[in-house]
């Protein structure tokens, strides 16, 4: 059979995903660097007869996507630095009512309105923590088009299995570069659908806290009434303030993400099994590492890689059973240093160093091997 | 359609009672309202969805049986919208407080309209914060108390009506919980339309509001909605300074000729099919 290959940009690949995926609604608010997702889909969604819109700002995109969500939607949102400040209060609404969407950041500099058309990662915590309260959630960097594509895919099976939303944080290098992509047949891709219930109305609940199963949304409008809440609720759905109801619910939301961390985590390791040095790089800045490590074992230096895929839950066992090997890691992040603070978590006995450009240009494999040098020298 | 006869309890759900608000507050009079309301227009209960904010008003469709969805605060249209959106088959009522629906929700409440889109509001208009203990709201009149307007509020206060019809509402109109029987009328007509209806409920609140501007009671309050309600034609014959500190009550305005925007989605998609 021969192979379905395009030339495609990063935010193109998301919106194909999508497609593939099976979404069916999409709302957002204009912002660079991430517009082209929504561009892509107010063309292929109504084509397929399926809802597009553009709403009046971020907090009323996220509370649309989600409203459709309820009704039993695959749905998604695409934002970037402001945008994804003003989704955070209905994104946590999402993790506390447990209701699947897909939330693309593509990352530019920030804070503020910052560097709208330049690159950045500094919105790595946020995803994690940007909103209010404990809850888990689930965020994938995707490190070229092609990785978009599919990853978006694997976003849809995430945020509908685990009923939670999940974040695809690119940035704007990825989102606007162009690069072959392979797309796949529906058919050659795992696909999750929203299902019904498999019990009648009458014994449903929409949670349950204690089975360590994640129950199925039932859409709403399907016989299968209950009521949702952004309120602690019990496995009913109704509010409640009894204590160990309130532990239930709270572990509960971030048990069913770590506990199935084996499912979720996604990683590359590149070269790290003779490696003196590890580096540690996600996203676009993945890609420059893995040049610079072409130059430093050119120059007799050991370098390999370990690249996060799914970066939230952290894959702290696989750097932690990296760092019992290799003595000194080195964090590559265009931020001022957000995910250094997970590695020196869970790389405790390795030495750790970081490189933090922030300066509106990509860090460069020169960069990254300069530091390479210092590191393997000191 | 259904055609039994009308019962309470057929759509209460009753495990969730006793419910939060205060002893005589006006919720639970709009609250039976709209179960009359929703029971005359003949809808199933697995039909209907309601969505809400945040608030006393917005704890509304924890009580009742249907598809119930109580959102963040000011965010319950844009929920309405992609339920809406998604299964434009199903009947979608918003319901929400003053501060809800026009400080916090304000932009969700003029782009609905806008759109034209076939959901119904309720406005529980309390002109307070209920639920937080009565900071002052953007429907408190000019010169009354509230716990953040010590001295008066120097604010003027949106007319609900007036800006729903301005920002492209199709069905507009005003009751009280005084009036439950109009109300209930209303509530029918407003469900009956399609476009984006909004129902601007003059409600009480004694606790938060009243008492703080010499309505202590709901008594006080009840008569203050019964005294101070003027009939939409009615009004026509008064003057402007007759009408200080009043309000119209009736259907204020009605357009059956402007587009719906899930209809109109509709045949965009339709003609896509075909081309
Ligand atoms: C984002 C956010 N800001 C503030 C609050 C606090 N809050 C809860 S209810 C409320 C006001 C409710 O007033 P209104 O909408 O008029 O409804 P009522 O309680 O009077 O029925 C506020 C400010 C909140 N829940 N969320
Ligand atoms: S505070 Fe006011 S609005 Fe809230 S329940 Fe009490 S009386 Fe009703």
């Amino acid at each position: 059979m021969s192979k379905n290959i395009k030339l495609m940009q990063g935010n193109e690949a998301i919106a194909e995903g999508a497609v593939i995926a099976g979404c069916d609604f999409f709302a957002g608010y204009p912002i660079t660097p991430s517009s082209e997702v929504s561009e892509f889909l107010s063309s292929r969604l109504p084509k397929m007869g399926k809802a597009f819109l553009q709403m009046e700002d971020e907090i009323a995109a996220m509370g649309a996507i989600l409203g459709a969500a309820l009704g039993g939607a695959k749905a998604i949102t695409a934002t970037s630095g402001p945008g994804m400040s003003l989704k955070q209060e209905n994104i946590g609404y999402a993790s506390m009512c447990e209701i699947p969407c897909v939330i693309v950041n593509v990352m530019r500099g920030g804070p503020s309105t910052g560097l709208p058309t330049l690159p950045a990662q500094g919105d790595v915590m946020q995803a994690k923590w940007g909103t209010h309260g404990d809850h888990a959630i689930i965020a994938i960097t995707p490190s070229s088009v092609n990785e978009s594509l599919y990853e978006t895919i694997r976003a849809f099976n995430l945020a509908i299995k685990y009923r939670t939303p999940v974040v695809i944080l690119t940035d704007e290098i990825i989102g606007h570069m162009r690069e072959k992509v392979v797309i796949p047949d529906k058919s050659e891709v795992e696909v999750i659908d929203v299902k019904l219930p498999d019990v009648p109305p009458e014994k449903y609940n929409p949670y349950n806290y204690t089975s360590g199963k994640v129950t199925p949304l039932a859409p709403m409008g399907e016989g299968y009434r209950y009521h949702v809440t952004g309120l602690i609720h019990g496995e009913t759905g109704f509010p409640s303030q009894k204590t160990d109801v309130i532990q239930n619910a709270q572990n509960w939301l971030i048990d069913k993400i770590y506990k199935n961390i084996k499912d979720i985590e996604k990683f590359e390791e590149f070269q790290t099994d003779d490696a003196d040095i590890l580096i540690v790089a996600y996203g676009s800045t993945s890609r420059s590492a893995r040049q610079a490590i072409s130059m430093a074992r050119a120059a007799g230096i050991k370098v390999g890689m370990f690249r996060p895929i799914t970066i939230w839950p952290f894959p702290e066992e696989q750097i932690s059973n990296l760092s019992k090997k290799i003595k000194k890691v080195l964090v590559v992040e265009m931020n001022m240093g957000q995910v250094i603070l997970e590695v020196q978590r869970a790389a405790c006995g390795s030495k750790i160093y970081g490189l933090h450009i922030v300066n509106g240009e990509p860090i460069t494999p020169d960069n990254i091997f300069a530091k390479i040098k210092e590191v393997s020298e000191n | 359609m259904i055609k039994t006869k009308f019962n309470y309890d057929y759509y209460l759900r009753k495990n969730t009672l006793p419910h939060i608000w205060c002893p005589g507050c006006g919720d639970g009079i709009i609250l039976k309202a709209l179960l009359r309301a929703i029971h005359k227009c003949g809808y199933s209960k697995d039909e209907v969805v309601i969505t809400s904010g945040i608030g006393c008003a917005s704890r509304l469709p924890g009580y009742v049986d249907f598809n119930t969805i109580h959102t963040t605060h000011g965010r319950a249209l844009t929920f309405a919208i992609g339920m809406k959106m998604y299964k434009p088959k199903l009947k979608v009522i918003t319901i929400s407080g003053d501060g809800d629906a026009l400080a916090i929700g304000g932009n969700h409440f003029i782009h609905a309209a806008r759109r034209n889109i076939d959901i119904t509001l309720i406005v529980f208009n309390n002109y307070t914060y209920g639920m937080t203990g009565g900071q002052y709201s953007p429907t408190q009149p000019l010169d009354s108390f509230a716990t953040t307007t010590p001295f008066g509020s120097i604010e003027p206060p949106f007319d609900v009506c007036n800006l729903a019809q301005a920002a492209g509402a199709t069905w507009v109109g005003r009751s009280t919980s005084y009036h439950a029987v109009q109300l209930e009328k209303f509530i029918v007509d407003a469900l009956n339309h399609t476009g984006f209806s909004v129902l601007d409920v003059i409600t009480n609140c004694h606790i938060s509001y009243g008492r703080r501007n010499k309505m202590k009671s709901p008594v006080d309050m009840i008569k203050y909605q019964k005294e101070k309600a003027v009939p939409a034609r009615s009004a026509e014959n008064m003057s402007p300074e007759e009408l200080i500190g009043r309000f119209k009550t009736g259907v204020l305005f009605e357009a059956k000729d402007k587009p719906e925007f899930c209809g109109e989605y509709h045949k965009k998609l339709e003609l896509l099919k075909t081309k």
